[in-house]
């Protein structure tokens, strides 16, 4: 099956500074794509691109083979939740679900709204103003804007960083169920390792603007002499020339 | 090609603003009527001052009345984008498949609604109180107020355009460009009473073109309609611009990653 989403030869300058160095990767069916990599490497910076809201300095984006400079049809089949990114806070869940659910074009809106509002334990908050709710609650409702379209492409930023650890597991367990149950992908952005091993099928890590590493997050750290996700992260952060010329 | 739904989505997430907000809501009504009202009372002062048969009701009232439609519908598209600048809305909304001319026609439609009530409550109040009759304009109402909504949506354009070039600092400039224009649009005084440097700039502004026809409608002669529908031409040309001129900065931001990191408000 073709994969969800391809990036060739990404490159993002600013000025002197080269954010993303001419990365290539892709997003296969039914995965989740761990992008690991320390605060600066250029992870936030690929997923804006993804997101058509920077401009890639050359490079090729594609999404469910459509170029990513036809904006709007590769964004029809793509959603994100970030943690800097949250929802209007002077709308309520509903009402804020209802206006992204019109800009992303979903039919049979009110049905799906109610689906999502279920099952992300939205009922209590369905008429409550999202700026009143907790940091963990509007994380949900950013999980459920992000699932409205049946994303083909999930880009989640650190997605359960404000979670307790009980909601943070329901929603990997939900997430993976998403990837398992369709034809969808997700890109998730983490710096909690453990939570990397456990949801992600294979990791790209990323360092000062290139791919450093690839591989299944549960293989790669006995590859790189490494005891776990976390030692070979560390080791990646402070060395990454090192790592990089013994790989 | 425009997806109704999108610009629609933002009309929507207007209305559930104003709908929970008398904050927002207050505003549409309480300048203009205070603007009415103030001058109401002044043309009724001149009224009784002045040589009889001078009615200054229609003149001056009239053309606060036009006047504040236009800086309502400028500031009606202002507001319903500063309303994403102040929810730090914009990687919401412009990392959906919204594109930005529907989002530019869901501005442009919200201010219409917002607008036509300012409209309608100024009509109410300077009728019932000081007996301005709207409709005394004839159908050279029409080209007026469509000249000064065109050219209220090209200016309201153009200021969301600026504050999404220079930041959210920048909205302080938007909010006085009504005032800044009024002196060269003649909106009191004919455009003959001005020197000639400012009538050359006053012909550049198509709301200059509403207030001469204005004032030969109320002096009952012939209103040049060759030169309103020049102001008409005019407005459209600035509609067009504006819309450039927006879509230029939103590249521009799209590309410097200033859209991504607004609130920085520079990428330098």
């Amino acid at each position: 099956m073709p994969p969800v989403m391809t990036a060739t030869a990404l490159t993002k300058r600013y000025g002197g500074t080269l954010a993303v160095d001419g990365i290539s990767f892709e997003v296969r069916r039914n995965e989740i794509l761990g992008l690991l990599g320390p605060n600066g490497a250029g992870k936030t910076t690929t997923i804006d691109m993804i997101l058509g809201v920077l401009e890639p300095t050359s490079g090729e984006i594609r999404i469910e083979g459509v170029d990513s400079r036809s904006r709007s049809r590769a964004l029809e089949r793509t959603n994100f939740a970030a943690a800097y990114a949250p929802l209007p806070g002077n709308l309520t869940v509903e009402q804020n679900l209802r206006v992204f659910g019109l800009l992303y074009g979903v039919r049979g809106l009110g049905a799906r709204i109610d689906e999502l509002v279920e099952e992300f334990d939205l009922q209590p908050f369905r008429k409550v103003k999202c700026g009143v709710l907790s940091s963990g609650e509007q994380t949900r409702v950013a999980l459920a804007k992000a699932m409205l379209n049946r994303p083909r492409l999930l880009l989640l930023d650190e997605p359960t960083a404000s979670l307790d650890p009980s909601v943070a597991r329901d929603i990997r367990g939900r997430l993976r169920a998403f990837v398992a149950g369709g034809e969808g992908a997700v890109l998730w952005t983490s710096h909690n390792m453990y939570e990397v091993e456990e949801v992600c099928d294979r990791v790209l890590f990323l360092s000062r603007g290139r791919i450093l590493l690839e591989g299944d997050p549960r293989t790669l750290p006995g590859q790189h002499g490494k005891a776990t996700l976390e030692d070979l992260f560390v080791a990646l952060a402070r060395e990454p020339l090192a790592l990089e010329r013994a790989s | 090609m425009i997806r109704w739904s999108r610009p629609g989505a933002i009309v929507l997430r207007h209305f559930y603003l104003m709908r929970g907000s008398p904050a927002r809501v207050l505003p549409l009504f309480a300048w203009v009527g205070v603007d009415i009202i103030l001058w109401g009372f002044i043309t009724r002062y001149l009224n009784a001052v002045t040589s009889a048969g001078m009615n200054f009701i229609p003149v001056m009232l009239g053309a606060v009345l036009l006047w504040d439609f236009f800086a309502r519908v400028m500031h009606g598209v202002a507001t319903a984008f500063f309303e994403d600048v102040w929810s730090r809305n914009f990687l919401n909304l412009f990392a959906s498949p919204l594109a930005v001319t529907e989002y530019v026609t869901g501005l442009v439609l919200s201010s219409i609604a917002t607008s036509s009530l300012g409209l309608a409550a100024m009509v109410l109040l300077a009728t019932t109180l000081f007996g301005l009759s709207f409709l005394g304009y004839g159908v050279a109402l029409v080209p007026f107020l469509l000249v000064l909504f065109l050219f209220g949506i090209a200016l309201g354009i153009v200021g969301s355009a600026l504050v999404l070039r220079f930041g959210p600092a920048a909205e302080w400039l938007i909010w006085p460009i009504p005032a800044l224009v009024s002196p060269f649009a003649g909106v009191f005084y004919p455009l003959s009473t001005l020197p000639r440097w400012m009538q050359w700039l006053s012909h550049l502004l198509p709301p200059s073109y509403v207030f001469e026809g204005m004032r030969a409608v109320v002096s009952g002669k012939a209103v040049s309609w060759t030169s309103l529908w020049g102001g008409a031409s005019l407005a459209v040309g600035y509609v067009l611009l504006a819309g450039w001129l927006f879509s230029r900065v939103y590249r521009h931001a799209v590309r410097t990653g200033l859209l991504a990191r607004y609130s920085a408000e520079s990428v330098n």
